[in-house]
């Protein structure tokens, strides 16, 4: 091998790694609202992945507003967030009111799930539209490799978002409601903690940070359409259960892992197994530690 | 040899000692009853009888056999088999398929008999829907079999539970807190009935709370406080063995109190 | 409240009474229309969405076995589905094999995966498990799109053979696939009840009532388990080999997420648990698209309004209820009994 290919593949290899912690990062942030749910509600929420699909139209509608990019992703933000506490508001809560099977609640989430996505669907039709590179300042120089700004502009942002909601879960009164709750939701309850309100404000932040993920990506590919949760969500959902899913740096870790071994398929084994490569993996550790790589054993009491 | 022997059994939960060296003996026919206060290690000390934990030192000699560690079916195989302190019964199925249930160990026909419907299943089907009716019919609930179980009373699915242990064709029939949530007259009949399985040629091996019952009915009495033996003997001198008092009966006053 | 719930228990058990006291008329008036639809006069694409409704019936009782009796909820029976219908399909182009063996291969390749996917039921429980199928049914998507050597990738296979039986070619125009439908919908239901109604079957409805008390009365669950894996995977291989020579085209996006939760959906609309609720759960959901098309786009947001007001209202489904008749006791015992009620007075 030449020097020269040696040097390409190793530029690639980076260039690629850096693709996959971007997409990673952003990936994260859509597993912690998959994470969070499930902490508190054992519930794999399905609705999640339209909900980041929502997000990213309506960024779109209010950046074809006028109201200018940032202002646009915050209103989605918390539109966003309210559409996920909506959702627990309507369908769910009824649910845990009637102590329903496990199963109903995972198959409305599948229902309001369809129900947004078609939604969408109607009214902003299914094409592809172009979304602005909002957050591309041209390429970085370090040294004599070049790396994406977008892609360093999202590591950054994810990073620091999840940081931030590492310290509300951890640091502040809410966070300890939600601790609470997620360890025994009856009794947080008798101790006068409202877990409707936690549940509520735990879907919310789920929503929220599925939102500025759904803005991230969108900047990153440019591109909005009403399917696009889909995939993403599966993606994201399989890199939440990869960390432990309830963990919450289990989420980060299982992100950049599927997000890293996606963009080496999609480079090194062909781009049609990119999608795919996050199940085989997933799979593949379930079987090996089925609490998934930093999950919690649950104590069984006979 | 006993027919039941536990050798100084040890189950540890991270640093806690549930049940400390804890040895017992139990003859064939015999009533034997374990006492304790709540949270002593009675029930751990039948999760590992039955193969639900595994035991971390000591052995468990059913019939010259050590059964320690072995899967929970092979010991429900061997003849031991159980109830449930928060009853567990199959709440949508009906009491008589809950025994049928019990049933299914000695039922040999395969898929094949089961998709061919072929005499053999037939002839075992017809078998064990007799057994069944008979164990029911037996415990007093031979006008519950059509119901399903979550609609029977506390008391009726405790005893559905105890027809399902005898229908595995146990030999050992080990009850936890059968007369919990009985009222005194249920509670009578039902220690009749646990008289009248050893008559039968059973072996039991009860948990409980209620005083009146354990005297009552019990050959020997084993008293576990602490996850530790603390004595063992005959219902006299249980009850007036000063530790127990101390450990068992004083705990109760205490509880009583506040 | 409790009067309310005991007046509807009674309507039950008059409503099964009275089909249990016309069995037979109900069953023929039943069979006549059945075999009749052909001569009503339906155009070929009712007849399509009609045969459409039978395959239906069989996924959902396939994976009704699966989740509806043992408990164990699958996201990715699109997967088993689809490795029936291109093994079948791929069997007959390429190797010229008639549909009857074909079918046969495709629902071996189907319980093999089955047994395969049953296997981290060892391990895995619960959601963890329906997360290993979910998985399952995307990386069998991602294998038919890039084996393209086999599977002809995005483009699917075209031109599968239709069935012959005795030189005659079954069609939709002489409704030989709509009679072929009618005889596997009935054979798969007969292995069900057959199944459900024996030691097997109690096996599976306790795994799912009491996994753990289930272990204890010496049931070995994890083999249990992956029986109905290996049953569930073969029936629904069964409708997808049927599936891809009614269709005649098959093609990775044929076996998306979405026909997953289709088919969860008409098990869970007709009634979990439940083998008369599959047909009308399959009669509704895969109709209302077609009946529904005037609400236009709309159809499909009204299709997940009714799963999400179905949880909230009805989750055991349209037809969910438990029996109030008496336990169907075995033929022998029944006169067994009888013989000792007589003996009885004749002591007294």
């Amino acid at each position: 091998m030449s020097g020269l290919t040696r040097n390409c593949v190793a530029r690639v290899i980076i260039q690629q790694l850096f693709n996959g912690l971007a997409l990673g990062m952003a990936y994260a942030l859509i597993a912690v609202g998959y994470s969070l749910v499930f902490g508190i509600l054992r519930l794999i929420n399905f609705s999640h992945g339209s909900i980041y699909a929502f997000s990213a139209h309506m960024a779109l509608l209010f950046i074809g507003m006028q109201f200018g990019v940032i202002p646009a992703i915050a209103m989605s933000i918390v539109l966003t967030g309210l559409l996920g506490v909506i959702i627990d508001k309507t369908a769910l809560e009824p649910l845990r009111k009637k102590n329903s099977i496990p199963m109903a609640a995972l198959i409305t989430t599948i229902g309001m799930s369809n129900i947004i996505q078609n939604l969408l669907m109607i009214f902003f039709n299914t094409e592809r539209k172009p979304f602005p590179a909002f957050f591309d300042f041209g390429m970085i120089k370090l040294g004599n490799l070049q790396i994406n700004s977008t892609q360093v502009v999202m590591c950054i942002v994810s990073l620091a978002l999840l940081i931030l909601l590492t310290l509300i879960i951890n640091k502040t009164k809410l966070g300890l409601s939600m601790r609470a709750t997620e360890q025994n939701a009856k009794a947080a309850s008798l101790m006068g903690i409202n877990t409707n309100f936690i549940i509520s404000f735990t879907f919310f932040m789920g929503g929220a940070s599925a939102a500025i993920a759904g803005a991230l990506i969108s900047g990153y590919y440019q591109i909005v359409y009403p399917g696009m949760g889909f995939m993403v969500g599966l993606k994201a959902f399989a890199a939440a259960v990869l960390g432990g899913i309830g963990v919450l740096y289990g989420s980060v870790v299982g992100g950049l892992v599927v997000g890293v071994s996606e963009s080496f398929a999609a480079t090194f084994i062909g781009s049609s197994y990119r999608d795919s490569i996050a199940f085989i993996i997933l799979i593949l550790v379930l079987i090996l530690r089925p609490t998934g790589l930093f999950g919690k054993k649950d104590i069984k009491k006979v | 040899m006993a027919y039941l022997k536990v050798n100084s059994i040890t189950k540890q939960f991270g640093g806690l000692i549930a049940v400390d060296k804890v040895s017992f003996e139990v003859e064939k026919h015999e009533i034997v009853s374990i006492i304790g206060p709540n949270g002593a290690g009675k029930t751990t000390v039948f999760n590992m009888l039955t193969g639900v934990y595994t035991i971390d030192q000591g052995e468990i000699i059913f019939d010259g056999r050590p059964i320690h560690n072995m899967a929970p079916q092979s010991i429900v195989d061997l003849g031991i088999s159980r109830t449930f302190q928060n009853i567990r019964l199959f709440p949508n199925m009906r009491v008589i398929e809950n025994v049928l249930v019990g049933t299914h160990l000695r039922t040999k026909y395969g898929l094949a008999d089961a998709l061919f419907r072929t005499p053999r299943y037939r002839k075992e089907e017809t078998e064990k829907t007799l057994r069944a009716i008979e164990i029911l019919k037996s415990i007093g609930l031979g006008h519950r079999i059509d119901d399903y179980a979550q609609n029977l009373p506390y008391g009726e699915q405790r005893k559905v539970e105890i027809a399902r242990a005898i229908a595995t064709d146990a030999k050992i029939i080990l009850l936890d807190e059968p007369a919990a949530g009985m009222n005194p007259q249920e509670s009578e009949e039902l220690l009749s009935f646990i008289r009248e399985l050893r008559g039968k040629g059973y072996t039991i091996i009860l948990i409980e709370h209620d005083m009146n019952v354990v005297m009552n009915i019990s050959d020997r009495i084993y008293v576990i406080d602490h996850g530790k033996k603390i004595a063992e003997g005959l219902p006299k001198e249980i009850a007036c063995n000063q530790q127990v008092i101390e450990a068992y009966l004083g705990g109760v006053k205490k509880d009583a109190k506040g | 409240m409790d009067k309310n719930k005991s007046k509807r228990n009674n309507f039950i058990f008059i409503l099964e009474s009275f089909i249990e006291k016309f069995k037979i008329p109900i069953i023929v008036i039943c069979a006549a229309v059945l075999l009749g639809i052909p001569f009503m006069g339906f155009s070929q694409y009712l007849m399509r969405i009609i045969i459409m409704i039978g395959i239906y019936s069989m996924l959902a009782l396939g994976l009704n076995l699966l989740t509806g009796y043992t408990g164990q909820v699958s996201l990715g029976h699109a997967g088993f589905y689809a490795i029936g219908a291109y093994t079948s399909a791929l069997l007959s182009l390429k190797l010229g094999f008639s549909f009857f063996p074909a079918a046969i291969g495709g629902v071996l390749a189907a319980s093999i995966c089955g047994l395969l996917l049953g296997l981290p039921t060892l391990r895995l429980k619960g959601t963890y498990l329906s997360i290993v199928t979910l998985g399952f049914g995307e990386i069998v998507k991602m294998v038919l799109t890039n084996w393209d050597k086999v599977t002809n990738g995005t483009l699917g296979l075209k031109n599968i053979p239709r069935p012959v039986i005795f030189g005659i070619k079954l069609t939709l125009a002489n409704n030989g696939l709509y009679y072929m439908m009618l005889a596997l919908v009935a054979i798969v239901t007969v292995v069900c009840v057959l199944i459900i109604r024996s030691k097997i079957g109690r096996a599976l409805i306790s795994i799912k009532e009491d996994e753990f008390a289930a272990t204890m009365m010496g049931i070995k669950t994890t083999k249990y388990k992956i029986l109905a894996f290996v049953i569930s995977a073969a029936i629904t291989g069964l409708a997808g080999a049927f599936y891809s020579t009614v269709i005649g085209f098959i093609e990775p996006n044929s076996f998306t997420f979405d026909v997953s939760t289709l088919i969860i959906s008409v098990v869970i609309l007709g009634g979990m648990g439940t083998i008369r609720g599959m047909f009308l759960g399959a009669l509704i959901l895969i109709a209302f698209p077609e009946a529904f098309r005037f609400l236009m786009d709309y159809r499909f947001v009204v299709y997940g309004l009714v799963l999400v007001f179905m949880m909230r209202f009805r989750p055991q489904g349209i037809l969910g209820w438990k029996s109030q008749m008496p336990y169907k006791l075995p033929k022998a015992v029944r006169q067994q009994l009888e013989k000792l009620k007589t003996e009885g007075v004749k002591a007294q």
